[in-house]
């Protein structure tokens, strides 16, 4: 079994007071054992939804309406919460954007690195929690691991604080590493040390890594294969080169169009017109007709099905189908 | 179930796959239906069930208060030595008590007090509290510094002292209370509103006001205000039941009003004394305060949650 | 830029915050550049680095600690008379960062866009300043229809959008764009770009426009303006500078930047910086960015470097490319 995580047809609603949103609907995607997975979208399409539901973190007024994660095969949707609390941060951790809200401001940071090892390795002596506290500071990069286990967060910089959630996440040896838009509070040249941190230390404790995020940059530079999310579903998956050098999906497209290139003169951005659909009110067909394109009548009737290019690589979209006329050719 | 998803996908007719022209208007347009953030909060607030039910009790009691001394036969001071300590009756709906005043008009003339007290500290926060939050933050500097130490001056002397003091001085009544209250009841919502504005004062559409020119007076009028209301909507409603039981603690303990005068604190006084022999005295004026400050708490909280704007997406 | 009249022209600009009672932050220290007609300055740094301040005590939001900014040849900073400001105001506009935070709830957007319109007497009566508003919207792309929504029913894209109408209103000449996509997606980025790029041609616009994304930045301006620790640390044409930068904090941000092509990503080389940026709160002596620099020297650590024009129109500040 090469599949470390699946994620199959998973349905997620958010009751708010104005109604029901349907935030995802239908989404499959799989991670396999020591890759990098990133998953991206614009913000409300469902993809910070999707892997908090894998993690059975959704807010209270959200739940899981069907579909099926598995872990190594083990199915998380039907866990028990105290079964499920065994299973975060020991087999699967989480990374959030904002360093400062997640970590504990009346708490050293040493003290929450053993905090974390005391709810998931009760084998484990103090002094072994400590010296594994002092270990995993010194992994995430951080020099002088002794003077910087009794400071608070506060005394840190946004860059080293994040380098400690990532600390606190990698405690108990997760499988999986979920990060949830990593760098996106952070300044560039902070990011690039926390995406180079991260994956060295994959290549050192042999996690598998899904990273959120909008920043396609990013993706290209920590990812192997690529998940395109819009409108609460995924429109097309691929390796990194599938999706950076052969697009298909006409979303994916111009997602690429809109980045500027720092080394080409553009005279004008390609942009995608219009907004995204309010999942209030789905949209019945492809999530993104209304702002395509090369929009058929198809595309406002039926959600389109996934069509397979090289393998793994997929994309949904009617464009793709034989009964497209000839003049979908210029697609 | 798949095998038969795809099917009906076999079975999509060619001529659908033409393209079409998406209008453009199409592409910006709003789904949901425009509504104001008043409206908005309305409908957070109706479907918050335990504050919809206590909106209506309130509005049952007010107009008990308003209407029950009217249409009672009795007046609330008027005494009948033939009928004293009656239990609950047709004649009597809430008994009698010992000089045979009708409890049921007395409870509802009580009421009627208390609510006009909780009426009064509210209008005090909202006239004095208000106003001075709001200058002390708008002026800032030295007289923002010296507004704020009076504050603190004011909270730091016990209220109970002063109550107590003034009671010695003045004649005891509900112009008496109302003159307690009124010493410290509004730097709560002084507070509260000069946080708020100075709040506001950062935010970018008030930057934005600025350097599009506009004067001092419909920055304040046009955008600070607006933002203020809610706050000061929910505050008052947190006031009226504190108001309220202000008075009744005082009056429990025999400071506040006095016979023939009524006020829950007053029934609640009288009733305590007699509660073994005849405890629906104590216990029909208790509910009618009990149900007040709960329904006002209720409601001040369903209030918070339906207009606090940190909510609102 | 074939006309190089000066529009704005910044000089020597400080602004201090009083931090605690004896400390002081020196948000923007020292700052010298100009801006002329009908270009596009665009103004990077990372958080902290004094770039919305800078921005803020250009229109006025801020008052400079000292400094000048000389507005179309005339001194703004405490020189102006009531009428001045005013006439400034309508001059002189700003785009706001967050589509949130910069557009009040209570107001429908009708009244948000007639803002600058009611505060300058620009239209006759009500049925003029309606046409006004509705003519600006569809300008922004927007619709009649939106007019009397309020601000909490529009998408991030659509709010700046508005944001943007309203600034568009008095007819400016200069407008000061404060981060005004950093808030929104990517397909939204390439809308609102577009969007100031074809105001500008149509109305002649200058704009100052800061951004903390490099890209964005280099697609937009005509000349760059890198800004680090509240002081401007190299100034150029945006060609030049993602060609050929200069400082080497210029350098290491640049090659910092994730671009979204795996290939040139994973093969090319970075400058890896160390440590983070130091607090802006009582800065010794010497070059700011001498404790992050590969290549300080003593003379970094205790004298402050000048900021010189080293090429035509390349400024730089940095002991050793001046060398």
């Amino acid at each position: 079994m090469d599949d470390i995580l699946r994620v199959e047809d998973l349905h997620v609603e958010i009751k708010t007071h104005h109604g029901l949103v349907k935030a995802v609907r239908g989404v499959d995607f799989y991670l396999k054992k020591g890759e990098t997975l990133a998953i991206v979208g614009e913000s409300g399409c469902g993809k910070s939804i999707s892997v908090k539901a894998t993690m059975r973190l959704l807010p209270s007024n959200g739940r899981i309406s069907g579909g099926s994660v598995k872990l190594e095969g083990r199915e998380l949707t039907q866990l028990t919460e105290r079964e499920m609390l065994k299973i975060r941060g020991s087999d699967i951790a989480m990374i959030f954007q904002d360093p400062m809200t997640s970590l504990n401001p009346t708490m050293t940071v040493g003290k929450q690195i053993v905090e974390m090892l005391k709810a998931h390795r009760k084998d484990m002596s103090k002094e072994q929690m400590k010296a594994r506290a002092l270990e995993l500071i010194e992994l995430v990069g951080i020099s002088n691991p002794e003077m910087r286990y009794k400071q608070y967060p506060h005394e840190l910089s946004g860059g080293m604080r994040q380098r400690i959630v990532i600390a606190i996440a990698l405690a108990c040896d997760p499988k999986v590493l979920i990060a949830d838009e990593p760098t996106t509070a952070l300044d560039v040249t902070i990011q690039a040390q926390i995406l180079d941190l991260m994956k060295e230390l994959q290549s050192k404790i042999d996690t598998s890594i899904i990273i959120i995020t909008h920043n396609l940059g990013v993706v290209a530079n920590i990812a192997q294969r690529v998940c395109v999310m819009y409108g609460g579903t995924v429109v097309e998956t691929g390796s990194v080169e599938d999706i950076f050098y052969r697009p298909q999906h006409p979303y994916t497209k111009g997602l690429l169009a809109a980045v500027p290139k720092l080394h080409e003169k553009t005279d004008k951005l390609h942009t995608i017109l219009g907004t995204p659909p309010d999942l209030m009110n789905p949209p019945k067909g492809c999530p993104f007709a209304a702002r395509c394109a090369h929009t058929m009548k198809v595309c406002q009737e039926y959600r389109p099905v996934f069509t397979e290019f090289e393998a793994g690589h997929t994309s949904a979209c009617w464009l793709h189908d034989a009964r497209c006329q000839p003049e979908g050719e210029n697609q | 179930m798949n095998q038969e998803k795809n099917m009906d996908y076999q079975n999509i007719p060619r001529e659908l796959f033409t393209k079409v022209q998406v209008d453009q208007g199409e592409r910006e347009r709003i789904g949901r239906p425009s509504l104001t953030a008043w409206q908005d909060g309305w409908i957070r607030l109706k479907q918050n069930k335990a504050a919809v039910v206590s909106l209506f009790v309130i509005i049952a009691i007010v107009a008990l208060a308003i209407l029950g001394p009217v249409f009672s036969p009795y007046n609330f001071a008027q005494t009948d030595y033939s009928a004293t300590y009656q239990g609950p009756s047709l004649a009597h709906l809430f008994g009698t008590d010992m000089y045979g005043r009708d409890q049921f008009t007395r409870i509802w003339y009580g009421t009627r007090i208390s609510l006009l007290i909780g009426f009064v500290a509210a209008c005090l926060d909202l006239f004095v509290g208000v106003t001075y939050g709001a200058v002390s933050a708008l002026l800032g500097g030295k007289v923002d510094a010296i507004m704020q130490r009076i504050i603190e001056i004011l909270v730091g002397i016990p209220h109970l002292i002063i109550v107590i003091l003034l009671m010695m001085v003045l004649p005891a009544g509900v112009g008496t209370i109302i003159v307690a209250l009124a010493i410290t009841g509004w730097v709560n919502m002084a507070r509260l509103v000069r946080a708020r504005i100075l709040q506001l004062k950062n935010q970018e559409f008030v930057m934005a006001a600025e350097v599009l020119g506009t004067s001092q007076k419909n920055i304040i009028l046009r955008h600070l205000i607006p933002n203020t209301v809610g706050i000061i909507v929910i505050n008052a409603m947190f006031t009226i039941p504190s108001a309220i039981f202000t008075e009744a603690f005082l009056s429990f303990i025999g400071i506040g009003l006095s016979e023939p005068q009524a006020s829950l604190g007053v029934l609640i006084n009288n009733g305590y004394s007699v509660l073994q022999s005849y405890p629906y005295l104590l216990i029909c004026p208790a509910i009618v305060i009990i149900l007040i400050m709960v329904c006002f708490s209720i409601l001040g909280d369903g209030l918070r949650d339906a207009l606090d704007p940190r909510m609102s997406k | 830029m074939n006309d190089k009249n000066v529009l704005v022209s910044v000089q020597h600009l400080k602004k201090y915050f009083p931090v605690g009672k004896k400390q002081t932050l020196k948000a923007v220290d020292d700052v010298t550049f100009d801006i002329y007609k009908g270009e596009t300055l665009g103004l990077v740094g990372e958080s902290g680095c004094g770039k919305s301040t800078l921005g803020r005590t250009v229109i006025q939001l801020y008052k400079p600690t000292d400094g000048k900014v000389i507005f179309d040849g005339k001194e703004v900073v405490g020189k102006q008379s009531a009428a001045e400001h005013k006439e400034f105001t309508r001059r002189v506009q700003m785009v706001f960062q967050d589509p949130y935070a910069s557009l009040n709830q209570r107001m429908k957007v009708m009244d948000i866009v007639a803002e600058g319109i009611d505060n300058h007497g620009l239209a006759k009566d009500r049925k003029e300043r309606e046409e006004m508003v509705i003519r600006l919207l569809e300008t922004v792309g927007l619709q009649r229809e939106h007019a009397n929504r309020f601000p909490h029913e529009f998408s991030g894209g659509q709010r700046q959008r508005v944001g943007i109408a309203r600034a568009l209103a008095v007819n400016p000449d200069f407008i000061i764009a404060d981060e005004p996509i950093s808030a929104l997606d990517v397909s939204i980025q390439a809308q609102v770009i577009n969007l100031f790029q074809d105001l500008q041609k149509e109305r002649g616009l200058t704009y100052l426009f800061i951004a903390h994304d490099l890209s964005m930045i280099k697609h937009i301006s005509d000349r760059v303006g890198v800004m680090y620790l509240g002081s401007m640390v190299e100034l150029t044409t945006s060609d030049e500078i993602f060609e050929h930068p200069l400082h080497p904090y210029t350098q290491a941000m640049f090659s910092a930047i994730p671009l979204a092509d795996p290939k040139l990503e994973t093969s090319r080389k970075r400058i890896m910086l160390h440590g983070s940026i130091p607090s802006p709160v009582n800065l010794g002596p010497g070059c700011r960015f001498a404790g992050r620099c590969p290549y300080a020297t003593d003379r970094c650590r205790q004298e402050s470097p000048a900021f010189q024009e080293v090429a035509p129109g390349h400024f730089v500040a940095c002991h050793e490319v001046q060398k």
